[in-house]
């Protein structure tokens, strides 16, 4: 168990080593390819513009995600409880979902604010997931239970609240944790599409604005920020689902056995 | 006294499979009926009828007074995953709106009954395929049912662990004054728990063969050593034979 996670580890500080060693000893300059501790010593050195630029993304993202979870799984309840309501508004779901949002981007950020449109973009990625998940889930409930549940005489409501969106949590949850990344994803991508307009002042505004000037190292270092940030996201998902999956779902494992 | 009677009752599915035929059935209080007949002959679909979770095509199902509370236990143990057998178990008063107080000594009642006590708290997947089912059955006896209806509840059993829930459900049955309508595929399970056995004939289903075992009651096991429980086997068996034979 131990070398299993042992390994990735070392594989990745060999990694930073090589990339090191590179650099030291090609003399590569740092507006080329900034060496992993040039890296380091920009993100302490930046590090109250790039914290603050990483508060401003995580923000949005967080409060992305809080929208599309909230409107996600409200719409698929309705969606579950009148069929005709999912007829006429999930194949508009599926359009925003399949255009790309960096097409979507530029036009946001003409009708609305930079931080209300980097918020939307954010928003429609992280939306359809936790939609489509959970509509799924809503409607795969066990056939026997729902006679069970009949047999009862249980209204809709209570079915639903008993039944459908207990049996729909993994589902819901496996949604959310797709939802995570996209949601950080269109900040980012709306962030560089405002960045031009210049009001933005996340992170991948910091990339952009970095690019202009040229400084090559504090691009590296905000992109650090933002895979920091990603996996940070992707990490908490992943402990609320199996707190909530582990005492009776198949897909969570209990972490300390 | 009558409880139940179905009359001329038939059932074709949506995709024309004539699931019955004619069945004619009627159920008196306090007996405990097997429903035994080749696979597919449409037990389930009689059991489901009666239940009313599905609607029959034609023919007559009546209830001698108001249609009673039922209990259901399914062939799979069809617990909530997601809540532990104290509430798995509540369900049916909770949907009933009665209160977590109202209904804990009822729910510990039928949990001592079917030997779950100390699991109250335990999730599904923490029990044994026999704990869950008893589960089952306490769940679909938390309403005291007038009638309950079972679906082969304990093919997927063991024999021993299977023998004991025979043994404990026919002490349920005159203890909670049931009428139970109990589908098996096995001869001997019928034999033993039954006061009536009913053969199906291969599908469209309708009872070919009724078998009067004897008043319904508490069976030992030197029950199935008796002359009288080894004639109803091979009773059961033969009209079971010609039920696959007319296929
Ligand atoms: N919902 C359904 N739609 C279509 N056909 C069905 C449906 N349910 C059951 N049937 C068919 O009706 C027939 C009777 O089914 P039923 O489940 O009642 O049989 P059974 O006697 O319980 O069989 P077994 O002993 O194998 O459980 C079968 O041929 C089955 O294929
Ligand atoms: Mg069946």
């Amino acid at each position: 168990m131990r070398s299993a996670r042992l390994l990735p580890l070392l594989t990745f500080a060999a990694l930073l080593l090589g990339w090191e060693a590179l650099v030291q000893i090609q003399n590569i300059p740092p507006y080329v390819l900034p060496a992993p501790t040039r890296i380091l010593v920009t993100l302490r050195e930046d590090c109250a513009l790039l914290s603050a630029a990483l508060l401003v993304t995580l923000k949005i993202t967080v409060l992305a995600l809080a929208l599309a979870t909230s409107i996600g799984v409200a719409l698929a309840i309705l969606f579950a409880q009148w069929s005709w309501l999912e007829r006429t508004f999930f194949p508009i779901a599926v359009i925003l979902q399949v255009t790309p949002i960096i097409a979507i981007a530029p036009l946001l950020l003409i009708y609305l604010d930079a931080d209300t449109a980097v918020l939307a973009c954010a928003f429609l990625v992280a939306f359809f997931p936790i939609l489509s998940n959970t509509a799924l889930g809503l409607s795969s409930t066990d056939h026997n239970l729902r006679d069970l549940f009949d047999l009862y005489g249980a209204s809709p409501w209570q079915q639903m609240y008993l039944l459908r969106l207990p049996s729909a949590l993994p589902y819901f949850l496996g949604g959310l944790r797709i939802a995570g990344g996209l949601a950080l994803i269109g900040a980012i991508a709306a962030e560089i599409a405002a960045g031009a307009s210049g009001q933005g002042a996340g992170l991948a505004y910091r990339i952009v604005e970095a690019g202009y000037r040229l400084n090559i190292p504090r691009m590296f270092a905000a992109l650090v920020l933002i895979s920091v940030a990603g996996i940070s996201i992707w990490l908490v998902l992943e402990l609320v689902t199996n707190q909530l999956l582990k005492r009776w779902h198949d897909s969570a494992r209990d972490l300390s056995r | 006294m009558s409880l139940l009677s179905l009359k001329q009752i038939s059932k074709t599915f949506a995709n024309g499979t004539r699931a019955l035929g004619q069945l004619d059935l009627s159920v008196a209080r306090g007996e405990f009926i097997s429903l035994l007949g080749p696979s597919g002959c449409g037990k389930s679909t009689a059991l489901r009828l009666i239940a009313g979770l599905d609607q029959t095509d034609s023919g007559s199902l009546t209830w001698n007074e108001a249609r009673p509370d039922i209990g259901f236990v399914f062939q799979d143990p069809t617990l909530m995953p997601w809540t532990n057998v104290f509430d798995n178990v509540y369900l049916p008063l909770r949907l009933k709106g009665v209160t977590r107080t109202e209904a804990t000594p009822k729910i510990m009642d039928v949990l001592t009954r079917v030997g779950l006590r100390d699991f109250a708290q335990s999730f599904p997947r923490e029990l044994s395929g026999g704990m869950k089912m008893r589960a089952s059955i306490a769940r679909a006896l938390v309403l005291r049912p007038a009638l309950l209806l079972m679906d082969e509840p304990f093919a997927a059993l063991d024999e021993i662990t299977r023998l004991k829930l025979n043994r404990d459900l026919l002490e349920l049955q005159a203890e909670l004054g049931m009428t139970v309508i109990f589908v098996t595929h096995s001869v001997y399970e019928s034999a033993y728990l039954s006061s009536r056995i009913c053969v199906f004939s291969h599908r469209p289903g309708r009872i070919i063969e009724s078998i009067d075992v004897g008043p319904s009651g508490p069976r030992d096991d030197a029950f199935r050593l008796t002359s009288a429980y080894l004639e109803t086997c091979q009773r059961a068996s033969t009209a079971l034979q010609n039920a696959m034979e007319r296929a």
